[in-house]
């Protein structure tokens, strides 16, 4: 079920070693609980709370030996309460610590909506400036595999439209480690919007990027893959779909430019635009829903820049999930979510298009 | 309910059986119930009472009730857009505050305006919050009555009910963690986390109570339980005793006390306050009183409740009056007093109202200001666009208020 990510993953990772020259392979969970890891020990302020985060060490054990490293008192096992666990971090929040909160999927954030978007987002502004929220809320979002409606769902159009939150969502352990670091060093509250399926999948990653003093800076996207023909932006599992499209469409002489956003909010305006008006062609990938979602408003933003507009050759398109609730047959949740297929079709069909103008 | 003068603070395994009583100082007509008991009580917890501190806190109801018959006014008027009135629930506000220190942190639900004036929040800083004006603290970011103060510890409003209940719970865990780190054994303060009986019934409640009960954080959860839940009534609202008596399901303290009674209330928190540093453990309080006012300036109470109703708790056991008749007794106030009080607070409500109509809007800069730590590039794009356009076209920008 949905395994091709995996495959497209490793495919990358193996296209990029090529290029590094001492790398490690470390799965994006570890890269995850390496960042944690390293905040905790540079910063007694910061802790980790949520359910099975402790003792089981995490249900997809990203906090793995952080209980027996660090104690009860700054691995917390909740009841299952979000509403009440993320409300009792935001309250720790205002007094000075420094609450690394993991929904066990993003789906159960629902509960705690009124906390993260009501108080957290807010306090900083409604206070004036006196009270700072610095609050990481982490977890798996987006599509999974075989586990329907209500644990298959993406989230980043939902919190990316809040102001007051910061919005990150790594693909690669990388990604992973130097955006949850930059995270947890934020000011500010941040989401990390992690993927269940590419938790197992191992990336190389370097001494510096696996070093206590790396980030990412948020707001910035990476171009992970340069072309000329046309610019793919999108973010998360997308990403590694979108790398093996583009192989794909260098096969057959299309030159992609692949852009993963990393940060939702706030968005890297001047790398999407900038190579929009380099390539003339957008197309936006994600496993979120179409209406208002990231690629709404990326269109929205090539709509709205004069320079990008004039320098479209072809409408804007958007490969998203069906718009509908998850199925969970497979045959179902397989046609439901974007393919590298699908990419290579959208891609040849704009490409197409200018051919025959 | 059964009435006590006994000042006991129930621990779970000890709760009292039947109807859980209602603790009582000083009766409706001012005078102390068992009076040895009571004056014991007074010197006890409130050994600083003497005709000055009487008189402070006589003249803080005094002014709480002239700003809300005033700022009410004023909104009937059209010059605030909202405001939510405090009585009946003065001798809650007055009688808790005054067992408090500013180390203590506070989450209020919103109809706590008396405590946040004890503190020292001026007649200038209300009306300017209730303008949103230029000299604003809130920046002219909230509705009217959310205030927010941090130099008297006092966190900004949430509208959303019961949202301050777990993040008092983490506030105090926090508190109790820098204790620990700097090998004290108990805080500096508790958090305190006021909210009314409606909002007992968000789930948020639940997850606080048990919270801070297995986490054992030193925090008060002060329920006034004032009859309604803006038109439904308490009968409506749960089928228990009240609100107290859930303490024992979460393993917490709880006490029960009439909240009309300013000594009882006061006695009650202080000894909320010793439990809670000392033992590192939640107290659940419960104060009985009756909201006189409507809910907010959006609704009129008289649809869902009779006016004989509102007239007896107004003229038979109305907070002020009844410690107005305590100080009566002891000679430190007469009708004449009381009617000089009453007005020179009078005078100065309508003088902070009048100063705070003039002063003007908050500057349109600030609208972009304290989104984040640092201004994004979407903000600084967004801020230089308005300014730009605003300079364009500045007699269409002369502000105006709500």
């Amino acid at each position: 079920m949905l395994s091709s990510v995996q495959f497209s993953a490793r495919r990358a990772m193996r296209l990029n070693a090529r290029f590094m020259s001492t790398t490690t392979e470390i799965p994006v969970r570890e890269a995850l609980n390496m960042a944690i890891d390293q905040a905790m020990e540079e910063d007694d302020a910061v802790y980790v709370m949520g359910e099975e985060v402790a003792q089981y060490q995490g249900a997809y054990k990203v906090t793995k030996g952080l209980y027996q490293k660090y104690g009860e008192r700054r691995v917390i096992d909740t009841p299952i309460t979000e509403m009440g666990f993320t409300g009792l971090a935001i309250g720790s929040a205002y007094k000075n610590l420094k609450p690394i909160v993991e929904f066990m999927t993003f789906n159960f954030s629902m509960q705690a909506i009124d906390q993260i978007v009501n108080s957290a987002a807010k306090q900083y502004y409604m206070s004036a400036g006196d009270i700072a929220c610095p609050i990481v809320f982490r977890g798996a979002n987006g599509i999974a595999a075989g586990v329907a409606a209500q644990h298959s769902q993406c989230f980043a159009a939902w919190y990316s439209s809040v102001p007051g939150l910061k919005v990150v969502a790594p693909y690669s352990s990388e990604d992973a480690k130097g955006l949850l670091a930059a995270a947890i060093k934020d000011p500010n509250p941040v989401v990390v919007l992690e993927q269940e399926l590419l938790y197992g999948t191992p990336f190389p990653m370097t001494e510096e990027q696996m070093g206590k003093d790396f980030i990412i800076p948020i707001g910035q996207a990476k171009i992970e893959r340069e072309g000329s023909d046309v610019t793919i932006v999108t973010f998360s599992r997308g990403v590694g779909l979108s790398l093996e499209a583009a192989e794909e469409l260098a096969a057959s002489g299309i030159s992609a430019e692949v852009i993963n956003l990393r940060t939702l909010r706030p968005l890297d305006r001047d790398t999407v635009l900038s190579s929009i008006q380099k390539t003339g062609r957008v197309i936006t990938v994600e496993d979120g829903w179409p209406q208002c979602g990231v690629g709404a408003e990326i269109a929205a933003m090539c709509m709205e820049d004069d320079t990008t507009f004039d320098s479209l050759d072809a409408p804007v398109q958007r490969l998203c999930m069906a718009d509908v609730p998850m199925p969970y047959a497979q045959n179902l949740e397989e046609a439901a979510v974007p393919t590298v297929r699908d990419i290579v079709e959208s891609v040849s069909k704009i490409m197409v298009r200018q051919a025959a103008a | 309910m059964p009435l006590t003068t006994t000042l006991k603070v129930y621990d779970h395994d000890e709760t009292p059986p039947g109807t859980w009583p209602v603790f009582r100082v000083m009766d409706e007509d001012g005078s102390l119930r068992e009076p040895k008991v009571g004056q014991s009580y007074i010197d006890t917890h409130a050994p600083t009472l003497d005709k000055a501190h009487a008189i402070k806190m006589f003249r803080t109801m005094a002014r709480l009730s002239q700003m809300d018959h005033i700022f009410l006014n004023a909104q009937r008027q059209g010059r605030i857009s909202f405001y939510m009135s405090s009585q009946g629930e003065e001798a809650v506000h007055i009688g808790s505050s005054t067992a408090l220190d500013l180390k203590d942190t506070i989450f209020a639900q919103y109809r706590e305006t008396g405590v946040l004036m004890w503190r020292g929040f001026t007649m200038d800083q209300f009306a300017d919050q209730c303008f949103s004006n230029k000299g604003d603290l809130g920046k002219g970011r909230q509705m009217p009555v959310h205030y927010g103060s941090r130099a008297l510890n006092w966190h900004t409003i949430s509208s959303p009910l019961t949202t301050q209940l777990p993040q008092a719970a983490g506030a105090a865990m926090a508190m109790k963690l820098k204790a620990k780190r700097e090998g004290k054994d108990r805080s500096d303060g508790v958090a305190v986390c006021y909210f009314g009986d409606g909002a007992a019934s968000e789930g948020d409640f639940h997850a606080a109570m048990n919270f801070a009960a297995t986490l054992e954080t030193p925090v008060i959860f002060f329920c006034r339980n004032n009859g309604f839940a803006i038109s439904t009534p308490v009968k409506d609202q749960y089928r228990g005793d009240g609100i107290v008596s859930r303490a024992k399901g979460y393993g917490m303290y709880g006490i029960r006390v009439d909240g009309n009674d300013l000594f009882a209330v006061h006695a009650a928190t202080a000894k909320a306050k010793e439990i809670a540093l000392s033992e590192n453990r939640p107290v659940l309080l419960e104060t009985m009183s009756y909201r006189v006012g409507h809910h907010s300036t959006s609704d009129d109470s008289t649809r869902y409740r009779s006016t004989d109703e509102i007239k007896k708790w107004t003229e038979e056991d109305n907070p002020i009056d009844r410690f107005q008749r305590y100080c009566e007794g002891r000679g430190w106030l007469d009708d004449e007093m009381v009617a000089q009080i009453m007005d020179e607070e009078r005078m100065k409500v309508l003088q902070a109202l009048e100063k705070a109509e003039k002063k003007g809007p908050p500057d349109l800069s600030t609208l972009f200001d304290d989104i984040y730590k640092e201004k994004t590039p979407e903000l600084v794009r967004q801020e230089e666009a308005l300014l730009e356009h605003v300079a364009k076209y500045p007699e269409k920008y002369q502000g105006g208020g709500h």
